[in-house]
């Protein structure tokens, strides 16, 4: 018999691509996707592959949403490695999120607040039924009303109402230039802000049951959740040369204030303490999750003891990138044939010494 | 390749990394922290080697791509196409004629020139990380040599099983100053980096690490005075070109427990077979 050598590289990939394409593409019975249509109708998984990609840019989102056969991870994958060929022109004043054009803002500490309660395009009270009415091709299911109404009232943030009273820790100022992840490597101590970057780009399901395994007694904080928002905000930059600040777009985010006790110390009044969510698009769940994480590492700051998987910054930042998660998962499958050859030639040496 | 820049990476970046790796030279063994870019190409798939070599790579430049000792396996073929593509560069399957070469798990069996630059890729970086989880400690353990728990960790498969039973990524001491990992390169490879005249470069890019060992250093794989150091490898000559001083696979060839013991570095093998060297199955393959 012949040695079956693995020849042939080259063609396999070739023709595993081309698989590919026609495995994308699907029965060609069906009409084509387009980009549009993602962007309009699949505005969730939009938003997630913004988020996850650390890029604004629905239609290139939902670009990669379409080349990667909807697979989020490998979406947001596409978008990354995008991103990360493209110069900085500036950097942006920090969005103020009180001035947000509000589609959603709910808060769970007060029954009503100036601004009042607006539940926005929420699913929170949908029964889950499917709905077979959307089976059909042509949905005559919505009348377009309004989508928001215009004018609000100025609605102030809830830990603003509660700081008011000094019941609320109050933000540390930080005149430095924020850390970024994308540009210096992660070291440690790491920086809130080098936290919540890494939680905003971290992987939503990860997040998740970090968040969620601080509620069930792995270093849980008594989160409330003192506000959600969601809504578009203005997103200025300051040339240096014109010395004023110019409007250059808008980005829609959902922010979390989760209030959270604190019994006090030594030099500490007892108040409330607050974790921080703030992430691209529309994407509750993740900026509720990434509250939770964020007051869940700020433990030895405060002095709390850290024991809990979702307190170890180490653990939390290391891990919740989906990125380096997927691809270095994913590696196992890679040839090893070099390690398990010289791994089985040292079992067998060392049995043979045992017999 | 339009719309990008040689090489795909845009030239701040690779002058970030070659800062990283003067320094990595300077310090031998020293791991360098980098800013590691995404790139298009998973992570834990060679990102690291690939912005290494993205850095240091020039238009005249002769570039060599080896997965598991062989340029035809699929992630070395993917690799060495993505630089053909963003770089035009020249790639060779040839040892003697690459410039620069990027491997994942092999040092290829001739032996490298001063001319020449071997870029490793490395999926984890710290030597220590499977005794000490926290890099925050492990750091601190790298900046005082303190060594004492891989020392224990050798010791202790020698009181269980009479043997060190690391048979690859085994921990080399670098200019007798920096404990590092050899990548996953099998123990049988440990030696040729000892001395090596060709400038040896590592690049992690999931973990965000540079390293490197200067031509002429020496690495010494740790080792006990009554337990020095051994290679493993299968005690068959080459099924192909009947070499026995080379690192073998070991291929399935049958559903009868038959195995064919070749030379995992196949430009090795392929040249070895040109002069007229012939193994035991190559003559029953040219009979067939």
């Amino acid at each position: 018999m012949a040695y079956v050598a693995v020849k042939g590289g080259e063609q396999a990939i070739d023709n595993a691509h081309a698989w590919l394409a026609r495995e994308r593409r699907g029965d060609t019975a069906h009409p084509v996707l387009s980009v549009g249509q993602i962007e309009e109708q699949l505005g969730r998984s939009v938003d997630r592959v913004m988020a996850e990609g650390s890029l604004y840019d629905r239609e290139l989102a939902a670009l990669a949403i379409k080349q990667a056969q909807g697979d989020l991870i490998e979406a947001a994958f596409l978008l990354r490695a995008y991103r990360t060929t493209l110069p900085r022109f500036a950097h942006s004043n920090p969005v103020e999120t009180a001035t947000m054009r509000i589609e959603r803002r709910v808060s769970a500490v007060f029954k009503d607040l100036p601004g009042g309660q607006i539940l926005g395009p929420t699913y929170d009270y949908t029964h889950r039924l499917l709905d077979f009415g959307l089976m059909a091709d042509e949905e005559n299911c919505c009348d377009p009303g309004p989508a928001s109404p215009a004018t609000m009232e100025a609605m102030p943030r809830v830990p603003d109402i509660l700081g008011n009273e000094g019941l609320l820790e109050s933000d540390a100022r930080i005149e430095q230039e924020p850390g970024d992840l994308t540009r210096e490597p992660l070291t440690f101590p790491a920086d809130r802000d080098v936290r919540l970057q890494a939680l905003a780009r971290g992987d939503e399901g990860f997040i998740l049951g970090l968040g969620y395994s601080t509620q069930r007694g792995y270093g849980g904080s008594h989160p409330f959740a003192g506000e959600i928002r969601m809504g578009e905000v203005s997103v200025e930059i300051e040339p240096a040369e014109l010395g004023f600040a110019i409007d250059i777009g808008d980005l829609v985010l959902t922010e979390c204030q989760m209030v959270n006790q604190f019994k006090g110390s030594k030099t500490v009044p007892p108040q409330f303490t607050r974790g921080y969510g703030l992430i691209f698009g529309f994407g509750e769940r993740k900026a509720m999750s990434m509250a939770l994480v964020d007051r869940a590492m700020r433990a030895g700051e405060l002095g709390e003891d850290v024991t809990a998987p979702a307190q170890n910054v180490e653990f939390v930042l290391y891990h919740s990138d989906n990125i380096e998660a997927t691809g270095f998962v994913e590696h196992l499958k890679l040839p090893h044939y070099v390690d398990f050859q010289s791994e089985l030639q040292n079992v067998r040496r060392m049995r043979e010494s045992v017999e | 390749m339009k719309g990008y820049n040689f090489a795909y990476l845009d030239e701040q970046t690779k002058r970030m990394i070659r800062r990283g790796l003067l320094k990595a030279v300077a310090i031998p063994g020293h791991q360098v922290p980098f800013g590691s870019r995404e790139m298009p190409l998973p992570y834990g798939w060679g990102t690291g080697g690939i912005q290494v070599t993205a850095s240091i790579l020039g238009s005249d430049d002769v570039l060599k791509v080896i997965d598991q000792g062989a340029d035809d396996t699929t992630n070395a073929v993917s690799i060495r196409r993505f630089f053909a593509r963003t770089a035009g560069v020249a790639t060779t399957t040839a040892t003697a004629e690459a410039t620069v070469i990027q491997t994942r798990h092999r040092i290829p069996e001739k032996q490298l020139r001063e001319d020449q630059i071997i870029v490793y890729q490395v999926p984890q970086p710290e030597p220590l990380f499977r005794l000490e989880s926290s890099r925050v400690e492990t750091k601190r353990m790298h900046g005082l040599s303190d060594y004492g728990l891989m020392h224990v960790k050798l010791y202790e498969d020698i009181s269980r099983f009479g043997q060190i039973s690391i048979s690859y990524d085994y921990p080399v001491m670098v200019n007798e100053r920096y404990l590092m990992s050899p990548s996953p390169i099998p123990a049988f490879d440990n030696p040729k980096m000892d001395m090596m005249p060709a400038l040896q470069l590592f690049g992690a890019g999931r973990e965000k690490r540079i390293y490197a060992i200067p031509p002429w250093t020496r690495v010494k794989s740790l080792d006990f005075d009554d337990h020095p150091f051994r290679t493993i490898n299968a005690s068959h000559p080459c099924g192909l070109c009947g070499a026995t001083d080379s690192y073998l696979d070991e291929v399935v060839v049958d559903n009868h427990g038959g195995r064919l013991f070749v030379c995992s570095d196949t430009d090795h093998c392929a040249e070895r077979r040109a002069a007229g060297h012939v193994g035991a199955d190559g003559f029953r393959e040219a009979a067939e």
